[in-house]
Order: C-alpha cells, then structure tokens, then sequence
C-alpha cells in the first residue's frame, strides 16, 4: 500500500459518508465486487462501518462479512487525497443499485 | 446462523472427480439431489442457472476457494454443499488459480437476507487461513464437517 501510504502523508484528507443499501437484494457478491473495484481505483484508503463492525473497503471479503441487506446504513469513512472523490464514486455505485432491481 | 444449518452435511464430497468447472457444478448438484435438496428434474436447470452466474462474474474468490451460487424456488432459505478437487479446477478464478474447494450455494429468490447471511459464514471461515487450508487438505466427508463445526464455535 504504498501509493496510499504516500497519498495519505502528502495530504491528511479525510472523507466520511453514510450511505443506505437500496437494492433489494442488498450487498451480495456482484456489488460488493463493484464495490470494492471502485474503492480500488482510488488511492485513500477506505473504512466501512456496519454499526459496530468495521472493514477495509478494498477487500472483498471483508465487504462480504458485512452482510448488508437491503435498508442496511453503512457508514464510509475515506482517508487521502482523493477521499472526497472515492466517497462520492462509492456513494453513486450505491444509490444506483449498483445498476441492478 | 451456522454453517451447519445450509451446509447438507451427508452431501459433502471429499474428492471430486470432475475436471472442469461445469462437470464440478454438475457433480456437486447431483450430490444435492441425492440428498434431497433438489427436485432430480431440476438438476439441469440449476446446474444452467449457476453458469449464468458465474458468466456474470466469476465466484473464484482467490486462494484456491469458489463459491458458485444461484436463486433456486426450491429450497427453503439457503441450502449447501462443500466439495474438494485435489487436483484442482479451472474456475477462472480471480487470481487465476485452479479451485480446491467449493462451497455451492442455492438460495430461494425471495430470501435475499438467508443468502447474505450464509455469504458471511463462508467468507468468515474461508478467510481463517489455517481453517482454508485444513479443509482444503482433508481426506474424507467426516474431516470436512469436523472443520465445519470448529468454523461454527470458534468463528462467531
């Protein structure tokens, strides 16, 4: 991780967000597939939080232990340079139902 | 929710004999049908509507593990099954490696919630490296729900 290491000392920008899982079938496979694809072409490193439980945004198989139904509110947190932009991405991916329903 | 409760413990296979990945899915839903898990008239389809899915987006999550999985009418919540190939499957994999262990799944559509949840526990123990590599190595049906049960108590 080390451009994110190098993104994060250049500039100390934090980023949070809540978001709401709106489609029906919630964060399976495929969308957390997206998900963290999208997550990955940014160099901040990025934190979801599930009430008390907490991931690495860039791994799918945390992202899958969250499982997140429909009407779960996930809390994004983001940290570098680019945070504000890879929270806005994210927070599209979702509220577009990561294109399905 | 546990992995014994979706997991057909009596269909678990130990040694798969398929060598590529649809033989694989069409050997593991013959062994839900045996179990009872699957109408035997719906083998087919099931077996089509898991390569649907995995055209979409592969389920080779990395590490030698593939998690094939599709809604089914049939089933109550989710229903599974665990198989290994010792030689391991082309599964096209996201880290381009053959596939050693299989956990299949079979949801029904209007359980969305089941699925996630049984997502969950496989990924949970699948991340568990010395539990992946235990049950990648195992030998017979009974070692396999042995590494399961441990899953169930210590991954909570």
């Amino acid at each position: 991780m080390t451009p994110t290491a190098r993104a994060t000392k250049e500039k100390d920008a934090v980023a949070t967000r809540e978001v709401k899982i709106v489609n029906r079938l919630g964060l399976h496979a495929r969308p957390a597939m997206q998900f963290v694809e999208t997550a990955n072409r940014f160099l901040c490193h990025v934190t979801v939080h599930k009430g008390k439980q907490k991931v690495c945004g860039k791994s799918l198989m945390e992202m899958m232990m969250l499982a997140a139904t429909a009407g779960t509110v996930l809390r994004l947190e983001a940290e570098g340079e680019d945070a504000a932009k890879c929270l806005e991405a994210l927070a599209r991916l979702v509220n577009e139902k990561f294109h399905e329903d | 929710m546990h992995l014994m409760d979706f997991i057909r413990t009596e269909a678990i296979l130990p040694d798969l004999k398929a060598t590529t990945a649809r033989g694989a899915v069409e050997e593991m839903v013959a062994a839900l049908v045996k179990a009872k898990a699957v109408a035997a008239d719906q083998h087919r389809k099931v077996v089509e509507a898991i390569l649907r899915r995995e055209k979409k987006g592969t389920t080779g999550f990395g590490n030698g593990v593939a998690i094939p999985h599709a809604k089914h009418a049939g089933v109550k919540g989710v229903v599974g099954i665990v198989a290994l190939s010792r030689a391991g499957i082309e599964f096209a994999a996201l880290d381009s490696q053959p596939v050693h262990l299989f956990f299949l799944l079979l949801s029904n559509p209007d359980q969305p919630e089941e699925h996630l949840k049984a997502m969950e526990h496989i990924f949970r123990s699948i991340k568990n490296d010395p539990l992946r590599r235990f049950m990648c190595q195992s030998s017979s049906q009974e070692e396999l729900v042995d590494l399961l049960r441990e899953a169930d108590e210590t991954l909570k």
